[in-house]
């Protein structure tokens, strides 16, 4: 009888942010949908009102329904019948759930059937999903898709196909081919128009691609001749007109009631989303962002899974006479553990914050003229997102994977045996630093923002909130760090020497993810101090990982990456 | 005209998480002690009135219940799963009615609710566990029962067809509306709160209620009538008055034993056919087994 929203106090932490109230003010946009829908809020309170109740239905189909069937989804997994998907048993009861609960389209607005909600409590569900079932959590975050829709799709497309996602429809984004994985400009597939029918065409095949055989999937394809980005478009396909078919299934490691499918399309019936060639350089970048940001939250739900499993297993775990708990080297496992998860979990929910902002001003602009006031803040948070969301994603699907394998590691023996949900976990979160964009590229993302000095700006903005006298030690630790922060990154760039710079990405980039994630957890602890612990905990293992990676660079010079090249 | 459902539901202490202060020393429960929630077998049968609604589609489900104030709360949580409407059946003069006298005053309020097609209610609730209001109402308004039902199963011309649940199988069972159904906890688990009616019906509320509620609360309920609850009293009901409360119930709690389960005597059984053929033996003399 768990509610994995109820039974996290961080949540309702998280949701209760000061600047909530702006964010749903402008959401609501002085909550004029009260007039016409029945469930709309009346007010700010109603409105957090609303999310509060929203995420305890969610946390209790996580808790009561996800969560029992997780593993035995993981045992058998979608199966291939007829060249189309069949769900596995538990997926498809979680599918109805959500289905009744009209979970589905949280976000888009009421007039399209969705819930309106904002990104934080949007994201949150994801967070609450993922950890009873992080496999299942793609299928819920899919419907990020019909944002895309929202978005950029004509007025034709959203009367037609954004009504289905709250009845129920389930989604794919069809991107990645056999030889365009990484590099998504190599896209093959192809779409042609036929003039006579009036219609779009698509001939081709897509690999690794999650949910494949959902209702509504958005295809990445080939409308002009040439292998450049700007020759590709983006289509929505309708599973009701039966033209593609499921190749096969793949077999994973993890994630197992995620299927991923290969697909081929043949003269399937297409229409197509936005205008021509924006389909890669506008359209999929904006997807993969809101993308990179459910990963996010899939590697936070991982985190707190895993965490959760291991301190259970440490409680009950008795050697030598006493609870494994009890020994250093396990409560210091467990407290790091602790620690990562908040400092993952505060990350994602202020990436989402600005998220939200960018998105709520950017959708504002299309019914009326922003402010210049409005519209410096609307770039001010497109900035942000594009600066927080690459060490996001870095640092939570690192982090959840670190987490896993030190829980499986307190379950000794035990853990490596199918007895406890942990080793799924633990393969879970595998997929996390692979996917949306691996780790490597997350740092490719990111270090744009050291060289441009971006995330030195960002961190000189935290260096001048006041905190309480208690916290005063840990912010003149990150003060002090800053220091180095920037000293560093001016040798490596005065090396002028691109290979260098990126041979040291990731480094730099993990010292300003280590300031920022400090300088949230100390923000965190301002405004409730029992994020005290954490916020110490981590600060100083960020000080040692800093100084660790300075000293690499200062004692490299150039002429030693020869020693490296393969 | 729309089929019209009832559903009885009841709001009970959760005797599921019993500790040692569930009960006061006067021999009646702590209610305090004990959270209240929506008995669950009424959740069972409010499933079945939904999946009736579902086939039918034209189809209205009322939700009754009879309580202190605060068991509106019950009427929400149906309202937040699909039921329609609710209607609270709250008199302090009800205080104390054993099963005869509380099914008494709930045909009561189903016949104030007539037309209907269907009774629905759950077999049994967790703090009494007696089985009998659902069989009394259907007596008191002369109609047709089924008890343990688990599966509706559908309708042939004007039957209901449902699939009850037996000790030893299963029976299939039609009749004729109107009738009575109580509906066994191996019938399908409630559906889930479905969040756009949490939204819509979060501010649903009775008389009682309302005379707390803040201003702006009475004028939004003004112009959404939906979200009023209806209040039912001994009055409204017209109800004789001797027959509710302790002088309506001719059951009486004569006392009441706190009962500790302590291991007496044990017999030690080899592995032997022989012993273990006297144990199986034993336990279906005993009728532990069998």
């Amino acid at each position: 009888m768990a509610n994995y929203y109820n039974n996290n106090e961080h949540l309702q932490f998280h949701l209760e942010h000061p600047m909530m109230k702006k964010i749903v003010e402008l959401k609501e946009n002085n909550f004029s949908d009260k007039h016409e829908f029945d469930y709309a809020p009346i007010d700010f309170e109603d409105t957090m009102d609303n999310y509060n109740k929203v995420l305890e239905i969610i946390g209790e189909i996580s808790g009561e329904i996800m969560a029992n069937n997780a593993e035995e989804v993981d045992r058998t997994g979608a199966t291939l019948v007829d060249n189309h998907v069949v769900y596995a048993k538990g997926t498809q009861e979680n599918i109805d759930a959500i289905i009744q609960a009209k979970l589905f389209g949280m976000s888009l607005p009421r007039k399209y059937g969705g819930l309106n909600f904002s990104m934080v409590p949007y994201v949150m569900a994801a967070e609450i999903v993922s950890r009873a079932d992080a496999g299942f959590a793609n299928i819920w975050g899919l419907q990020d898709c019909a944002e895309t829709i929202n978005d950029f799709g004509s007025q034709e497309l959203k009367d037609k196909y954004l009504p289905l996602f709250n009845e129920g429809a389930t989604a794919a984004m069809d991107l990645t081919e056999p030889d365009a994985g990484s590099d998504l400009q190599a896209v093959q597939l192809k779409a042609h128009y036929d003039q006579e029918k009036g219609k779009w065409f698509l001939n081709g095949v897509k690999r690794f691609i999650t949910n494949g055989d959902a209702d509504i999937s958005l295809v990445l394809a080939r409308t002009e001749s040439g292998k450049d980005a700007r020759g590709l478009s983006l289509f929505i396909y309708n599973k009701a007109d039966d033209k593609m078919i499921v190749r096969r299934i793949e077999n994973k490691l993890g994630i197992k009631g995620s299927p991923t499918c290969e697909l081929v399309f043949k003269n399937a019936p297409a229409e197509i989303v936005g205008d021509p060639k924006f389909g890669l350089i506008k359209y999929v970048m904006s997807l993969m962002n809101s993308a990179r940001l459910g990963v996010g939250a899939q590697a936070v739900g991982l985190a707190e899974a895993a965490y959760g499993e291991a301190i259970k297993y440490a409680k009950e775990r008795e050697q030598f006479g006493k609870p494994i708990i009890k020994f250093p080297a396990i409560f210091e496992m467990l407290s790091n553990m602790r620690a990562k998860t908040d400092a993952i979990r505060s990350m994602l929910y202020e990436t989402a914050r600005f998220v939200d902002m960018y998105k709520i001003y950017d959708n504002i602009s299309k019914t009326r003229k922003l402010s210049s006031e409005e519209r410096k803040e609307m770039k001010s948070y497109q900035r942000l997102s594009d600066l927080y969301t690459p060490l996001l994603k870095l640092f939570a699907s690192e982090y959840s994977n670190e987490i896993a394998y030190d829980s499986l590691q307190i379950h000794g023996g035990t853990g490596y045996m199918k007895d406890f949900p942990i080793e799924r976990i633990f393969r879970d979160a595998r997929i996390t630093n692979i996917y949306e964009g691996t780790s490597q590229l997350q740092v490719v993302a990111a270090i744009r923002g050291i060289g441009n000095k971006s995330y030195l700006k960002m961190i000189k903005e935290y260096e001048n909130i006041e905190v309480a006298p208690e916290l005063e030690y840990l912010k003149k630790i990150l003060v002090k760090l800053t220091r180095h922060f920037a000293n560093i990154s001016i040798t490596v760039y005065n090396e002028d020497d691109n290979e260098y710079v990126d041979f040291h990405a990731r480094r730099l980039v993990e010292i300003a993810g280590y300031l920022i994630i400090g300088y949230l957890l100390l923000l965190d602890a301002n405004r409730d101090i029992k994020y005290k612990k954490s916020a110490d905990i981590f600060i100083k293992y960020g000080r040692a990982n800093i100084t660790k990676n300075i000293s690499y660079i200062n004692n490299f010079s150039l002429r030693d990456i020869s020693d490296f090249k393969m | 005209m729309s089929y019209k459902i009832l559903v009885l539901a009841k709001q009970v202490p959760d005797t599921r998480n019993v500790g040692k202060d569930a009960m006061k020393s006067d021999g009646t429960v702590n209610r305090a002690a004990l959270p209240a929630i929506f008995n669950p077998e009424d959740l069972n049968a409010l499933e079945f009135a939904l999946r009736v609604k579902d086939k039918k589609g034209d189809a209205e489900v009322i939700i009754i219940t009879m309580g202190p104030p605060r068991a509106a709360d019950i009427i929400r949580e149906g309202m937040y799963r699909g039921a329609d409407k609710g209607v609270l059946i709250t008199d302090r003069k009800f205080a104390g009615s054993d099963t005869l006298a509380t099914s008494y005053a709930i045909s009561l309020a189903v016949k104030k609710l007539a037309p209907f097609d269907m009774v629905v209610a759950g077999r049994q609730a967790i703090d009494g566990d007696t089985a009998q209001v659902g069989p009394q109402v259907a007596e008191k308004l002369n109609i047709p029962q089924i008890t343990y039902a688990e599966e509706f199963i559908g309708f042939s011309g004007k039957k209901i067809q449902v699939k009850r649940r037996l000790e030893r199988g299963i029976e299939i069972l039609e009749a004729e509306g109107p009738v009575l159904i109580t509906v066994h906890s191996s019938a399908a688990n409630c559906r889930v709160r479905n969040a756009k009616r949490v939204m819509k019906y979060k501010y649903a509320r009775t008389e009682i209620e309302l005379q707390e509620a803040a201003e702006d609360y009475i004028e939004m309920l003004e112009n959404r009538p939906y979200l009023q609850i209806k209040q039912w009293s001994v009055t409204d009901l017209n109800a004789d008055v001797s027959l509710l409360g302790l002088s309506g119930s001719p059951t009486k709690v004569k006392k009441i034993e706190s009962v500790v389960f302590t291991q007496k005597n044990s017999t030690t059984l080899s592995s032997s056919d022989s012993d273990i053929n006297k144990l199986i033996k034993s336990l279906i003399s005993s009728h532990v087994i069998g």
